[in-house]
């Protein structure tokens, strides 16, 4: 059972009140607390299971403009007063910076908690089982899957509190379910492998196992013996599962510890067009048990929805207390990035986007971290298939797709086809003119 | 040394017959406690952004029979919570087999001191040296618009409690100096990154100012791809300079070889042993015995004493890398190779220092040998698809090869090969064998462990680059 309120709170009280008594002139504290389950199971056969209780506080103190932090899993009382000590002698040396300090009392969050993130359902070790063994299932019903890397289901129930010396004290519940197969495939002497996976607030809106294996499947077969392409300019088809890291790239080049330090290339871009004119991003925190909902950040301030692009004008930052500062604006609530991130839908359907060119490549894994959000350029791995006509034909893999992601914003089609699945949501995605490096 | 019972109302004996009475019917299980400490204090922006301490305690029980491991942990090391876990480890386990639990050799053997860092340097004077890095970096050049220093320091005790009472100890230090610089000119920003480490203290890793080369190789990156030039597409030769490009040979074959993949025949490797998987000269190891560099380790997180594990041998694969279960199902011993994150995370078959040995060629032989092609001496990073065997690692520094010559440096491009069949595309090893700064961490299954790299310059005849040119 995951602790009360009450308890988290107790510890956060010890440790302001401690911090204030040894003479810190404010102080910030999160206690958190989770109790997660884990089912692996490969080849019908239970492969692992994992429980775990963690409990731990991250503490935050200030000596006027003097900040420093611990984090810590022993909360036994003697052992939070020495840390509390150590951090406050630590604030003590640590050099003073104009810009420290805790938000804005008036940007606390001090609504209702109506989002509904929290699923009381327990679903015990059997069921768990039973869940992940039909999706393995379903997934060997291909008689081209082989072997299993390995399915699994997990069960995550957390609480925490965020307090501070500004009277901020706030906290909740939150849950997931989280269910995923990896099988192999094997045919005339190539294996490959793919997965599916599923992630939820709430057990009933998860994926049901046989659609999970199926699709694993499915993804594993269609990579089998794959082509090696020539290098040349294409036009790139983004499957759902790859077209939102791009959404990532963007908030990560638009958060504001980016944008103060100048380690960005959409820096000096508010109001400019960075999109093409079709391209609308919101980030919206508060959408009913939604996996990146969320009521205030880090901080405690409220999270408010933003339009961060519209009609492909950058019109917001993601920001932060600190960083906010030295940009001049106030928090929106972004401490801890962004929420349900997504890109509103094109006015193309899957069919027609896939059928706008003679010849393009569909994308659906990428491999490596080859962006650079100082610069925008973009380079990865990839695998995917060839579409001619409309028509996904053969695979393809051991290739490189590359081009920069200022030219990448601006290329963008968009389906219409967008699904909130995940925190960061886009729909199928097409890209003109990038570089594929083949043979 | 930590004591792990201190604080709590269980002594190590009452541990011990817990531990024994729950392993009993099992294979093989242990239960491994672990105190660490770990600091970071960084310096970003012209400030000390953030100076944080953090503690960490538990324990993780384990008890495996057959193939199947159940593992719990906890963060409060008391009679009740590892009953609770015993309770929750029993009911998992329903078989009866219960005989394995070899063993474990005895060792002395002390790879690194058990110094620990963050005490022996007081944080006023890691705040002192991170704002002269700082001012030494910015005072560089004028194009330099951005520093950011970071001092990362850790020490954990880890001890391992096995069935019959058997205890086995480590104290393992780790610290990491990173610096990264941004610059400006003509509006075109680029960076460059350098850092230094291993299991010392941080004073050892400072001696002569070191702190100054490590500013100056950032900086000098950076400078360079100021100037780089969109990079050419497509497959060409590939010089690799000494040292750090090894995360090719982590990525290409270093996972691929790990015992538990192959036991599950999920590697394109597992049916290859004793085959030519490599060109003839290629010898590669994975050695956990290498004083105080960041891979090493005294005793791997089951227990078993490290070693120096020959991988490839002259272009034949000899062995896989073992921890304790994956080695008995596939009737072998562990090579010390079992490794975790932490108490919260499961035991698997991890690389320690992967390096591939020295050759006689010259680097420079490599280069003139090329007509086209590219030089690429440092790396971002890498990720490898066990399955496929592709693997890819992104260059931070390259040059293109023009006849024989190094031409200009060209724009960061990802690198994408085959595990299998790029090591049969080695034509020349070079004859000076270096390994990495100390700066390797390793992801997998999500648990990140500090890993080591070394290499001698290579020249590989084809390999895919992901450039914008074609």
């Amino acid at each position: 059972m995951i602790k009360n309120e009450d308890y988290l709170n107790k510890v956060a009280e010890r440790c302001l009140s401690k911090a204030k008594k040894l003479g810190a002139t404010d102080a910030s504290a999160i206690v958190v607390n989770s109790v997660s389950e884990n089912i692996n199971i490969r080849n019908k056969k239970i492969d692992g299971s994992e429980r775990s209780e963690s409990l731990g506080i991250n503490l935050t103190t200030y000596i006027n403009k003097k900040k420093s932090s611990i984090s810590s899993s022993n909360l036994n009382e003697k052992s939070i007063d020495s840390l509390v000590e150590r951090c406050f002698e630590a604030t003590k040396v640590t050099p003073e910076d104009e810009l420290n300090s805790l938000p804005d009392k008036e940007l606390h969050f001090q609504g209702q908690k109506k989002l509904n993130l929290f699923d009381e359902t327990e679903i015990n070790n059997e069921k768990k089982i039973n869940f992940i063994r039909e999706a393995e299932d379903e997934a060997f019903s291909n008689p081209q899957i082989v072997n299993t890397n390995g399915s699994a289901f997990g069960q995550v129930k957390s609480n925490f509190i965020l307090s501070n010396s500004n009277g901020f004290s706030d906290g909740y519940k939150t849950s997931q379910f989280t269910a995923y197969c990896e099988v192999v495939s094997k045919n005339n002497g190539s294996m490959e492998r793919d997965y599916e996976y599923t992630s939820k607030r709430f057990y009933n809106d998860l994926l049901s196992p046989k659609k999970i294996g199926n699709r694993a499947a499915e993804l594993a077969v269609n990579k089998l013996n794959p082509r090696k392409i020539k290098s040349e300019k294409m036009n790139i088809v983004f499957d759902k599962r790859i077209s939102k890291n791009f959404l990532s790239y963007f908030s990560n080049a638009i958060h504001s510890s980016a944008i103060a330090k100048g380690t960005t290339f959409l820096k000096d871009k508010i109001d400019k067009k960075i999109f093409n004119e079709k391209i609308n991003i919101t980030d919206k925190g508060n959408i009913e048990k939604a996996n990146g909902s969320k009521y205030f950040d880090n901080e405690g301030v409220e999270v408010k929805e933003l339009t961060l692009v519209k009609d492909g004008i950058l019109k917001d930052y993601l920001i932060d207390t600190y960083n906010g500062k030295k940009i001049n604006k106030k928090s929106n609530g972004r401490s801890g990035g962004s929420t349900n991130l997504y890109f509103e839908n094109g006015d193309i359907n899957y069919e027609d986007l896939i059928k706008s060119d003679e010849k393009m490549l569909y994308i659906n894994e990428t491999i490596g971290h080859g962006t650079n959000l100082i610069t925008g350029d973009y380079s990865v791995g990839a695998s995917g298939r060839m579409i001619e006509k409309g028509e996904l034909l053969y695979p393809v893999s051991e290739i490189t797709i590359a081009g920069n992601l200022n030219s990448i914003f601006q290329n963008i089609v968009l389906a219409n086809d967008l699904e909130l699945n995940y925190s960061t949501n886009s729909p199928t995605m097409l890209v003109t003119g990038m570089t594929v490096g083949g043979r | 040394m930590s004591n792990f019972f201190q604080n709590s109302d269980i002594d190590v004996n009452k541990a011990e017959k817990i531990v024994s009475d729950t392993l009993n019917k099992c294979d093989d299980g242990e239960l491994y406690l672990e105190d660490s400490k770990s600091e970071s204090i960084l310096l970003d922006d012209n400030k000390i952004k953030s100076s944080n301490y953090t503690t960490d305690l538990g324990y993780g029980f384990r008890a495996i029979t057959g193939d199947v491991v159940a593992y719990s942990h906890s963060n409060e090391i008391s009679n009740k919570s590892l009953k609770s876990s015993s309770e929750n480890l029993k009911s998992s386990h329903k078989s009866n087999i219960g005989s394995y639990n070899t063993d474990i050799k005895k060792t002395n053997q002390k790879f690194y001191s058990d110094v620990d860092p963050i005490e022996t340097k007081s944080l006023s004077s890691k705040i002192e040296l991170l704002n002269k890095i700082n001012e030494y970096a910015r005072s560089k050049d004028s194009s330099v618009k951005q520093v950011t220093a970071s001092f990362l320091g850790e020490k954990k005790d880890i001890e391992i409690l096995r069935s019959g009472g058997e205890l086995l100890k480590d104290t393992r230090p780790l610290v990491r100096i990173n610096v990264s610089v941004m610059v400006e000119k003509k509006g075109r920003k680029e960076t460059g990154v350098y850092g230094i480490g291993g299991r010392q203290s941080y004073d050892d890793y400072l001696v002569n100012d070191n702190w100054k080369k490590v500013c100056d190789e950032a900086f000098r990156i950076a400078s360079t791809n100021l100037e780089s030039k969109p990079s050419p597409a497509g497959e060409m030769q590939v010089v690799l300079g000494p040292g750090w490009p090894a995360i090719l040979i982590h990525e290409a074959v270093g996972h691929g070889l790990e015992g538990d993949f192959n036991r599950k025949k999920t590697s394109a490797f597992h049916d290859l042993v004793g085959k030519k998987v490599a060109s003839d000269g290629v010898t590669i190891i994975d050695d956990g015995t290498i004083e105080n560099r960041r891979g090493s380790l005294n005793i791997d997180d089951e227990g078993t004493p490290t070693e120096k594990t020959v991988l490839i041998e002259n272009g034949i694969l000899k062995n896989f890398m073992q921890d304790r279960m994956n080695a008995r199902l596939m009737n072998t011993k562990s090579t010390g190779n079992g490794r975790r994150e932490s108490y919260k995370h499961i035991v698997m078959p991890r690389m320690r220092n992967t390096i591939m040995l020295g050759g006689n060629n010259t680097q420079e032989e490599m280069i003139k040998s090329v007509n086209k092609g590219i030089f690429a001496v440092s790396f971002g990073g890498g990720q490898v698809d066990i399955t496929s065997g592709k693997f890819v690692f992104n260059c931070t520094e390259a040059y293109e090869i023009i006849n024989g010559k190094i031409g200009s440096p060209i724009k960061g491009a990802t690198l994408i090969g085959d595990g299998p069949s790029s090591l049969k595309e080695v034509l020349m090893v070079g004859n000076d064998m270096m390994m990495d700064p100390g700066i390797g961490t390793c992801g997998k299954a999500g648990q990140g462990v500090p890993v080591g790299v070394g290499q001698p310059s290579l020249l590989i005849n084809k390999m895919t680059v992901g450039g914008t040119k074609i």
